[in-house]
């Protein structure tokens, strides 16, 4: 990102287009981040994204909209991984995911003439290179995310804490696991146009990780984790600008600085509790 | 009196083994039944079945009624063997018992003062009030226990499945679950089915047992079923039932005349 000379510049044009944005990014990752890290679930939820460069590259070489390519894959891949990880063999199925779909975008970018400038768009994002029409589309479908996020946010946080349990009440662990990944997708085809597979997975980590640390109750989780991610790619953005450096790497850095505070004033916290921190429940025959 | 659970002739195999053989008995509103058995002997199954998880090959189990499965669901509260939470799960006690009311259900739900209460009110009800904003990933062992029950209770069902809750506690936690468990049962009118490898502890609350050996069961009052004849039937050779310092200890082969268990 190019350093500028002056407010003005640095919230009109294309750079107000980034900040809406990114900020329409960083409320998605923030809410549905939220059931990636207590689901534990941050390698599939990696697979996802990196598995859509596939449909990317592919959107590359037919000359279609990359949130076209997106659009396909992603399902496909959320849909590879949930099917291929029933009997909890997820981290199999995602590694298997990610190296065959990285693969066929390999093979699809050496088909187009500048591999090395998608690539690199594909993995980090072109923030500055959203059209109106692209913000439009990735407004509709961080709607779409959020509202999803709700409908399913008690039978996910069930199977999530007591998969037993919600088994036994009727909740299918492998339907909550296929309509977390299949949110996962949507969120892929609205973000990577825009920050990138691996900023995306960051910002979907990072943030609600560190909020994890400090915050107690679901809603107060998905606030903080929501807050901390507008700070984070706000400040990446500016940092950017002032810099020149880019806006991946406050991004990353600022992920796990957030996490690194979070876990350090959680710690804080548990010495000052009276009675201090006790043994973690852990209830198996 | 009204059946809450009725199980009547099941057959279960898994994997070309007989798991459960004709299995029949049936349970009472404020009955707390013992369902006692070895590892491996098939409790944990049964529960599948009686949860509409596994489809028993013959026979049938009905809750209030209602055929296992679908239709009983909203009836059965279960409280599983395993459950091991993240430390950092950011759950507090009464959110994880609020999923307890509608944690199966999509979409979005307002926060009622009803709800609250019902919550407030299962908490005071299992003693873990002072739990309440606690986070789920500190509790101890037994305190666990205790909102694990509050979180399948909370919905009021009529029956109360527990596997092997009494598993890795220590003989004060444990004791704490049996007392908790025998007066939700009076005060609340639920059937209690609590899975065990040891009857000991039980033995002062229990109204029933469920005897589980070689896929076969025995029911009836305790006095009625740890008796060596009843149980040689059921294991199909020789044991003998002894009390030892207070404990009744089931033993292969026969050793002389067997204890008749009293209450």
């Amino acid at each position: 990102m190019g350093a500028g000379t002056g407010r003005g510049v640095m919230f009109s044009g294309v750079m107000a287009t980034a900040w809406v944005t990114a900020t329409l990014v960083a409320v998605v990752a923030g809410v549905v981040g939220f059931h990636v890290v207590v689901r534990g679930a941050t390698f599939a939820a990696h697979a996802v994204p990196m598995s859509a460069f596939a449909g990317a590259a592919g959107a590359a070489v037919l000359g279609v909209s990359a949130i076209a390519g997106l659009g396909v894959v992603s399902p496909l891949a959320a849909l590879g991984v949930a099917w291929l990880g029933r009997r909890r063999r997820t981290d199999v199925a995602s590694a298997l995911v990610i190296v065959v779909m990285l693969g066929l975008g390999a093979l699809f970018l050496s088909w187009t003439a500048e591999y090395s400038s998608q690539v690199y768009a594909l993995l980090f994002g072109e923030l500055l290179g959203v059209s109106t029409q692209e913000l439009a589309a990735t407004a509709g479908l961080a709607v779409l995310a959020v509202a999803a996020a709700a409908v399913l946010h008690r039978p996910l946080l069930l199977t999530a804490v007591l998969p037993d349990v919600a088994d036994g009440r009727g909740v299918s662990v492998l339907a909550a696991d296929l309509w977390f990944l299949l949110l996962v997708a949507v969120v892929t085809t609205m973000a990577v146009p825009v920050v990138g597979t691996l900023l995306m997975f960051s910002l979907m980590v990072g943030p609600p990780a560190a909020a994890r640390a400090v915050a107690r109750s679901p809603r107060a989780t998905i606030a903080a984790s929501v807050a901390i991610a507008l700070v984070t790619v706000w400040s990446a953005i500016a940092l950017s600008y002032v810099t020149d450096w880019p806006v991946g790497f406050f991004v990353g850095i600022l992920g796990a600085a957030w996490y690194l505070a979070g876990r350090a004033a959680a710690a804080l916290a548990a010495r000052r509790r009276p009675g201090a921190r006790r043994q973690p429940a852990a209830l198996a025959a | 009196m009204s059946t809450v659970l009725s199980v009547e002739g099941v057959d279960v195999w898994l994997g070309g083994r007989h798991v459960l053989d004709e299995v029949g008995f049936e349970i009472a509103p404020g009955e707390l039944t013992g369902l006692i058995g070895s590892n491996g002997a098939g409790k944990t199954t049964l529960f599948r079945v009686i949860l509409g998880l596994l489809p028993a090959a013959r026979g049938h189990v009905e809750v209030v009624g209602r055929p296992a499965g679908r239709p009983a669901r909203a009836q059965v509260g279960y409280v599983p063997q395993k459950v091991a939470l993240d430390p950092d799960v950011p759950l507090r006690v009464r959110d994880l018992v609020s999923l307890g009311l509608d944690g199966n259900r999509y979409g979005f739900r307002r926060r009622s003062r009803q709800r609250d209460e019902a919550v407030d009110a299962m908490l005071s009800a299992v003693g873990a009030t002072r739990l309440a904003d606690a986070r789920v990933g500190t509790l101890s062992g037994g305190e666990l226990q205790r909102v694990l029950i509050a979180h399948a209770l909370v919905a009021q069902p009529p029956l109360l499945l527990l596997d092997e809750p009494l598993a890795n506690l220590d003989l004060a936690n444990g004791q704490e679950v049996v007392t908790l468990l025998a007066k939700l049962t009076k005060e609340q009118g639920v059937a209690v089915l609590l899975s065990a490898h040891d009857m000991n502890p039980l033995l002062p609350v229990m109204d029933r047992i469920v005897y589980v050996a070689e896929g076969r069961v025995a029911s009836g009052t305790p006095a009625e079923v740890v008796r060596g004849e009843v149980l040689s039937g059921l294991y199909g050779h020789p044991v003998s039932v002894l009390e030892l310092g207070g404990r009744v200890v089931v033993v292969a082969g026969d050793t002389g005349p067997t204890d008749l268990v009293t209450r």
